[in-house]
């Protein structure tokens, strides 16, 4: 019972499990508590392999370094955000199995993104910082993009400023609820945007605040953060903007792709990862022309586009829950 | 905060119609070296409110950017684009507030990060 212990254990210390269990204990109380406790086990070993594979990965194969960087130093050449450098604060939520798998789909649509060649780049809730400076990082070469981060946590906000600043990138921040004050002048302009919401399924009470407590507490399904955020997205993209944000079984992922495609986005889903715990999708959104089309004709296009691949991979995961 | 953020930033206060550009009270100014991109400005140039930049830019102490909007074909120019640049980019407001110009409420700006959370009876 590993993690359990360091839950009661020094309240001084750093505690990162102390944080993933809070989270996992509230996701699972949800769902079956009485698991809790022979998973307790098995979860910190998973956290502990997946941190040990984010470690490890970074060195490793075809660091696509451009020429014109050799000589900067080595923390400047590396494709994501390294754990030692990512800062921290108790009221500050630590890179987990669901920060490890935004980045993955990121890196895993690398090639896609630089010839997307944003401009304005976005992520909404950094909380310590490591996505935001993953993709920082990942889109280096792209000497024209322009990163902005936000998050309702004073405190998550300036770790994302010393995580950023720790490998040489820079984005600008606010400290604010999603994207307000910047709803108006940047409608439209933003071309990827990123999001690892609160999403754990909690009392509606729960939601909000300005702590440790924002950065999961979902409400009802895990919902009331993820739907207002949407709309907000689709204001702040670009023509040519793309969503990529992170989502849990619980939270319905077919319903919300559904809705977005009311609004003329397709979907993709970019990673999914069913751990014991919990099943992570990230999902990526675009604006698609033929979706906005009405009537079957959209239908039969969106259909061949996959639509119905990616419906059934969905109800698939829903219903394994 | 850039003056590019001051750009894309206004005041979402309920009830506020004209939350826009935030008028800056500067405490500390520091300038930051940043690499010089004339496609990143080229692209910018017609996403910018031009007065609310030379406004701000001379609020932080930097007088070189002409008052009216200036026609893009200056974007030609060398010597303008490193103006622009050196505004957008270079200036950072570390320290002081930003406040909304219909209600002068004050937004926090400390080490850099502009603070635009309201409270309750403000949403
Ligand atoms: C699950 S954590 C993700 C943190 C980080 N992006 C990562 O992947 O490790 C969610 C973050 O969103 C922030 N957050 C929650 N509600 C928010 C809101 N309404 N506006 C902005 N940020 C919010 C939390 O403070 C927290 O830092």
């Amino acid at each position: 019972m590993e993690g359990t212990a360091t839950i009661e254990g020094d309240e001084g210390e750093r505690r990162p499990w102390k944080q993933m269990d809070d989270r996992r204990r509230r996701h699972l109380s949800h769902e079956s508590t009485s698991l809790f406790c022979s998973l307790a086990l098995l979860l910190s070993i998973r956290f502990a392999a997946a941190k040990g594979f984010a470690r490890q990965r970074q060195p490793t194969t075809e660091n696509h370094v451009p020429s014109n960087f050799t000589n900067f130093p080595q923390k400047m050449a590396s494709r994501i955000a390294q754990i030692r450098l990512v800062s921290s604060h108790p009221q500050v939520y630590e890179p987990c199995d669901d920060s490890f798998a935004l980045v993955d789909a990121l890196l895993a649509d690398r090639k896609k993104l630089l010839d997307h060649r944003p401009t304005i780049c976005m992520e909404v809730g950094s909380g310590s910082g490591y996505v935001i400076t993953s993709l920082a990082l990942i889109l280096q070469e792209i000497k024209t993009a322009y990163y902005f981060a936000t998050d309702i946590n004073l405190h998550a906000v300036r770790v994302t400023h010393e995580t950023l600043e720790a490998h040489g990138v820079h984005a600008e921040l606010l400290t604010t609820n999603i994207a307000a004050g910047l709803e108006k002048r940047l409608a439209g302009l933003v071309d990827v945007m990123v999001v690892n919401p609160p999403y754990v399924p909690t009392p509606e009470e729960e939601v909000g605040g300005d702590g440790i407590a924002a950065a999961w507490a979902g409400g009802e399904n895990g919902r009331s953060v993820i739907d207002k955020i949407l709309p907000i997205a689709d204001n702040l993209l670009s023509e040519k903007g793309w969503l990529y944000m992170l989502f849990l079984a619980a939270n319905d992922p077919l319903q919300i792709c559904l809705q977005m495609r009311e609004k003329g986005y397709a979907a993709k889903i970019i990673v999914q990862r069913a751990t014991e715990e919990e099943s992570l999708h990230v999902i990526k959104f675009w604006r698609d022309s033929d979706i906005r089309m009405e009537g079957n004709e959209a239908v039969t296009i969106a259909k061949n586009r996959g639509w119905e691949f990616l419906l059934s991979q969905l109800s698939r995961l829903s219903f394994r829950r | 905060m850039r003056l590019l953020t001051h750009n894309m930033l206004s005041s979402n206060i309920k009830g506020v119609i004209n939350g826009f550009p935030l008028l800056i009270q500067a405490e500390r100014v520091v300038e930051k070296q940043v690499d010089f991109n004339p496609d990143f400005l080229k692209n910018m140039f017609s996403k910018i409110d031009w007065k609310a930049l030379a406004d701000a830019s001379k609020t932080m102490g930097y007088d070189e950017l002409p008052d009216e909007v200036p026609d893009p074909s200056v974007l030609d120019s060398q010597e303008f684009l490193q103006k622009f640049h050196h505004a957008l980019l270079e200036l950072h407001l570390e320290e002081g507030a930003l406040v909304c110009p219909e209600t002068g409420r004050r937004f926090p700006v400390n080490k850099g990060i502009p603070n635009m959370l309201l409270h309750e009876d403000e949403v």
